[in-house]
């Protein structure tokens, strides 16, 4: 018996393509976010809210991810903003090459801050760098507080958590301070926001900080 | 199902390193994967063989050596495995255990019967 050492990372190829989007995205000074969250905690009604808060002051574009149906990319197409849809007809995450090729038919040059929402899923797209500047991981109230424990590696690896529907915090049986308790457990760095997208509540302190990053990244 | 996309993944590495020629001759592919990566070996296993079974490397087998989690204390020092991923000390209490180990998803190497190689 003969050994072929390899020693390779088995992403290493998705890594690559990732730091070529970002290469990309610095070229072109975009602030660009990887938006995941479990199937339903709002991820699109958050992007609506961001890009109506948004939209006047900074260039948006989206980069949509579904399983199946361009639903999604109908609704923030309303917002009067590009958007390219990725159906990944039953794949349960996004990858850097299905990135690279939706962005291909963008004008990057012509855009301040992309957002990319990633299929609903907090297990696999944790394991795929898309070339993002930063993961933010959207967890909604009635999944309990257990969850960043239970999805360490999403919360280990997001820089922003925003807990979506507080405005149902009377109605189940959830204690908020626990889900940040927990979350910062994992990841002591994590910036928290607390929202309900639907209202519009919260959604201007997480905007504003995304100004200030904005800012801070074009200075 | 994202092994699936792994164990794809993983093909194409084998196939990188190890001439067509061999491709009959492998008989493991060895991987490395953390208690962390998020990755069900047994299902890393069940794709590896879906994917190669049309393929010259069907004779392939995928063995998975499991690593582990371990994290450091930045403030204490103490390295232990991290309770639940928690990034709390269980000895200072501190809030800061970095991981050093436990998310690894990695390659190792290939094994080649040579048996095959002389009656060749």
């Amino acid at each position: 018996m003969s050994v072929v050492t390899i020693e390779r990372k088995v992403l290493q190829k998705n890594d690559e393509l990732a730091a070529a989007n970002r290469e990309l995205f610095a070229r072109n000074g975009l602030l660009v976010l990887n938006i995941v969250s479990s199937p339903g905690a709002g991820k699109t009604t958050l992007l609506e809210a961001t890009i109506e808060a948004l939209r006047d002051k900074v260039r948006i574009a989206v980069v949509e991810g579904d399983v199946q149906t361009d639903i999604d990319a109908q609704r923030v197409a309303q917002y009067g903003v590009p958007v390219v849809q990725i159906v990944t007809n039953g794949g349960c995450h996004l990858e850097a090459s299905l990135v690279a090729d939706a962005v291909g038919s963008l004008d990057l040059d012509q855009v301040d801050l992309l957002l990319i929402e990633n299929v609903g899923n907090l297990v696999c797209p944790a394991n795929f760098d898309l070339g993002e500047a930063l993961k933010v991981v959207v967890l909604s109230t009635t999944e309990g507080a257990d969850k960043p424990l239970k999805y360490p590696a999403m919360f280990r690896k997001a820089g922003v958590l925003i807990v979506n529907k507080v405005d149902l915090l009377p109605y189940v049986n959830v204690d908020i301070a626990a889900i940040k308790r927990h979350a910062h457990q994992i990841n002591p760095r994590l910036v928290i926001f607390e929202t309900a997208a639907t209202s519009r509540f919260g959604v201007a302190e997480w905007c504003d900080w995304l100004m200030a990053k904005l800012t801070a990244g074009h200075a | 199902m994202h092994e699936l996309t792994l164990a794809a993944g993983i093909l194409e590495i084998v196939q990188h390193n190890v001439r067509p020629a061999d491709a009959a001759r492998v008989r493991a592919v060895r991987v490395r994967v953390g208690e962390l990566a998020g990755v069900v070996p047994e299902s890393l296993a069940f794709c590896f063989e879906a994917i190669v079974a049309d393929t010259p490397y069907a004779s392939a087998v995928l063995e998975v050596d499991r690593v582990p989690a371990e994290a450091a204390c930045s403030e204490c020092g103490c390295v232990t495995g991290p309770s639940g991923a928690r990034c709390v000390c269980p000895a200072c209490g501190a809030i800061g255990m970095r991981l050093r180990h436990g998310e690894e998803l990695q390659v190792v190497d290939v094994e080649l019967d040579d048996a095959m190689e002389k009656a060749s």
